[in-house]
């Protein structure tokens, strides 16, 4: 088979006009019922219900249904290049428009290594192809992550990239951090890390405490995460710099950030859907569905981790999405490798472990998961202002659903929730006025 | 159909008092076989067994094997080492491969923590874990129970205290359970770097100092210390150890009571214990060995589907 030459199959989008939806968007204060219309990309109108309806337009009845500012991934993994068996940029876009998200940020420890402007401008193109979910490349902070040599942030962003990380591996050295810090100030791009002490965390298998003194697997301390978001916070104070701490997973950490911000510090922070709604418990029976890094702790880091999202001290959601081979996590706990899929369960592992238990508002979880990640990551949307570009989504807020693995859009089976009954559930999705998804049910 | 203690013999910790007992009473019938003449009873023949050691073992491999041989079944033993393991196989390629070939049960030992019950979860056939990782042992714990039950009589109310590298002991997780079941008080004793850092909160008392722990109990279950320990930074000589942490009889003359003396083997000795204790009148250390083919052949005996109360019938009249 040829490869052929490939162009974006991109239509002009029709203008659609989202019909009696609740109008739910934080970063203007909106929440009403209404209508949204759409013209050329742009959000036309936003608000009253309008007296007829415009020539041509498609309409689509919201009853029902919440329509918010597009969700805004900024952590996930979409393998590609290198594992495409396991994932590419285009199933990942699609599985992402599936879970409701609009724009997600691929980390770059792909294989070759996303850490010049030339890989970047690889996955920018990927993504256009892809035509779904909008994706946004983050570049390495080293050379091939390796942890030494600084990689050209300036060419990085130039070809698209929106933030630096060496995710997947922990900056193990102080002064690279601190250089990092001070050096992407120039690009205004966060720099993003997986907080991780090397020598603490070496050879663990998930969180240590009782369940690991059980089961006899070697354990990651809380205290691997702490050491390094404070280290990072301080880093921070001293160079200026913006800091984003991945996939914050204890206690300990909640409290650090909420010092650095008390301070003024130019810290953000983001949680998983998983650690705020699993425990180590999980991991009885080696399931190595609940294997990831950092993994899941204690009831106590799950509460604090909940409530840090409620009150802001974690910004954002972002799900670390890392999809595997199945026969790769079919086998020993200790060998199998960490992470799991996450586009299409987010929304409502949300829902469930947040809003419908009282612990935040339908307004702070669109906040969480699409105002704030356009925010600190500078990124077109996350707002329903009228002229703004119309990343939408349409999620029904009552929905329950059971979890259903070989329905996903990933190529990933790999979730902890397969068979869990959830609420709330991702109906459309509109990236820059297109419909890349919409759901088959009525 | 499921025996008493369940399909698979995968770790203590699930198990309860009463099914440890009935191990314990069912073993007892078993001791006598091994000191007949002809050590041989028909009661697994036809069965076919695989011995499947990812790990060298010499004892644990040798007692199950004897155990089977010495109830008639059909045992075949695979080491990882020259088997398709080592050309890249998979675990769960190698489950499925052995139910292809419609055995009856397995015994794994294997060096990650969890592969017998990852094992146990793919296959039909019973399964017993001979040591998975440093999760648990669970025929060591109990041979170990029947050592101390000949001994004391009713455990309950006495006192046992795990002695070494509670960490990364296998050994000591079965044991800690095990004990605990019959209504054991345990104790630990090791240094901190050796102890899982939440092991009070499974309920034990921890001793800095050994001469408190030999204060305190009834027995010592003295862990083997791997001289990887060393090499890995938890400790930082063999020699140290043992004038730290070395039980020597020095030390057991100091205790108000005789101490029975424990030990999983093999011994590092003149680190966690001295040759005058090992070799001593209170060493119980080959008693354990004997009482190893005892217990697994009732494990043997009753994951078959063999009846508790049959098992005196079972051993047969015997050729003496």
């Amino acid at each position: 088979m040829s490869i052929a030459r490939r162009v974006p199959n991109v239509e002009p989008a029709a203008p659609t006009l989202l019909r009696g939806g609740r109008l739910l968007d934080p970063s203007t204060g909106l929440d009403s019922p209404g209508d949204l219309f759409i013209v050329d990309g742009r959000i036309e109108h936003v608000g009253d219900r309008l007296e007829s309806t415009p020539d041509g337009a498609e309409v689509m009845d919201c009853t029902g249904l919440i329509v918010s500012p597009g969700f805004i991934d900024v952590h996930c993994h979409l393998r590609e290049p290198g594992r495409e068996d396991v994932e590419t940029v285009a199933t990942g876009a699609r599985a992402a428009a599936a879970g409701g998200f609009t724009a997600i940020c691929a980390m770059p420890n792909t294989s070759p290594v996303t850490d010049n402007q030339a890989a970047v401008g690889f996955i920018v193109r990927q993504a256009q192809l892809a035509n779904a979910a909008r994706v946004y490349p983050i570049g390495a902070i080293s050379v091939g992550q390796m942890g030494e040599k600084l990689a050209e942030f300036g060419e990085m962003v130039g070809a698209g990239a929106v933030a630096l990380s060496d995710d997947g591996k922990p900056v193990v050295s102080a002064q690279l951090m601190r250089t990092a810090l001070e050096y992407a100030r120039t690009f205004n791009v966060p720099v993003i890390d997986h907080c991780e002490e090397p020598t603490l965390a070496d050879g663990g298998a998930m969180n240590e405490g009782i369940v690991s003194a059980r089961l006899g697997l070697k354990g990651i301390p809380a205290e691997a995460e702490e050491i390094m978001a404070i280290r990072d916070i301080l880093l921070a104070r001293r160079t200026g710099g913006h800091v984003h701490l991945a996939h914050m997973s204890t206690r300990g950490s909640v409290e650090l950030i909420r010092w650095g911000k008390e301070r003024g510090i130019n810290v953000t922070a983001e949680v998983c859907p998983h650690h705020i709604s699993l425990t180590e418990e999980r991991v009885l029976g080696y399931d190595t569905n609940a294997k990831m890094n950092p993994p899941l702790r204690t009831a106590a880091d799950v509460e604090a981790l909940r409530e840090a999202v409620a009150d802001g001290t974690i910004d954002v959601v972002a799900t670390d999405h890392a999809p595997h081979h199945y026969d790769e996590k079919e086998r020993e706990f200790a060998d199998a490798p960490n992470g799991i899929v996450g586009l299409e369960t987010a929304l409502a592992v949300v829902v469930t472990n947040l809003v419908v238990p009282g612990l935040i508002s339908w307004s702070t979880l669109v906040d969480r998961m699409a105002c704030t990640p356009a925010r600190i990551f500078h990124l077109p949307g996350g707002t329903l202002r009228r002229g703004t570009v119309a990343d939408i989504t349409v999620f029904d807020p009552d929905a329950e659903w059971t979890v259903d693995p070989t329905t996903f859009l990933s190529k990933g089976r790999n979730t902890p929730y397969a068979g869990m009954a959830l609420r709330g559930r991702n109906r459309c999705t509109i990236v820059e006025g297109r419909i890349v998804y919409r759901a088959s049910v009525t | 159909m499921t025996s008493p203690i369940g399909k698979d013999l995968l770790a203590l910790e699930p198990l309860t008092g009463d099914q440890i007992r009935l191990i314990l009473d069912t073993a007892e019938p078993f001791k006598e076989i091994s000191e007949r003449a002809i050590k041989k009873v028909p009661t697994l023949r036809g069965k076919t067994i695989v011995n499947l050691f990812f790990e060298s073992s010499t004892r644990t491999r040798i007692s199950f094997e004897f155990a089977e041989k010495r109830l008639s079944a059909d045992t075949v033993n695979v080491a990882a080492s020259g088997s398709s393991v080592q050309k890249g196989e998979t675990l769960v390629d190698t489950a499925r491969n052995l139910e292809a070939m419609r055995i009856d049960m397995v015994v794994i030992r294997h060096g990650s923590s969890g592969a017998a019950k990852f094992l146990a979860d793919r296959i039909e056939s019973n399964v017993i874990n001979a040591g998975d990782g440093t999760h648990e042992h669970p025929t060591q714990g109990l041979l170990d129970l029947l050592t101390l039950r000949d001994h004391l009589g009713d455990l309950a109310g006495r006192k046992v205290c795990i002695c070494g590298d509670v960490l990364h002991s296998r050994v000591a997780r079965s044991n800690l359970w095990g004990l605990k079941k019959l209504g054991v008080e345990v104790g630990v004793c090791g240094p901190r770097s050796l102890l899982p850092n939440a092991i009070e909160s499974l309920g034990v008392t921890v001793f800095d100092h050994i001469e408190e722990a030999i204060e305190w109990a009834d027995a010592l279950n003295i862990l083997r210390l791997q001289l990887e320990r060393m090499h890995a930074g938890y400790i930082p000589s063999l020699r140290e150890y043992n004038r730290i942490f070395g039980v020597t009889s020095a030390r057991l003359e100091k205790a108000p009571r005789d101490l029975l003396i424990l030990h999983p083997g093999p011994m590092n000795r003149g680190v966690e214990i001295d040759s005058d204790v090992a070799d001593g009148p209170h060493s119980l250390i080959l008693n354990q060995v004997t009482n190893g083919v005892a217990v697994r052949m009732a494990v043997l005996y009753l994951l078959a589907g063999g009846n508790a109360q049959l098992a005196e019938a079972a051993k047969g009249q015997g050729e003496r």
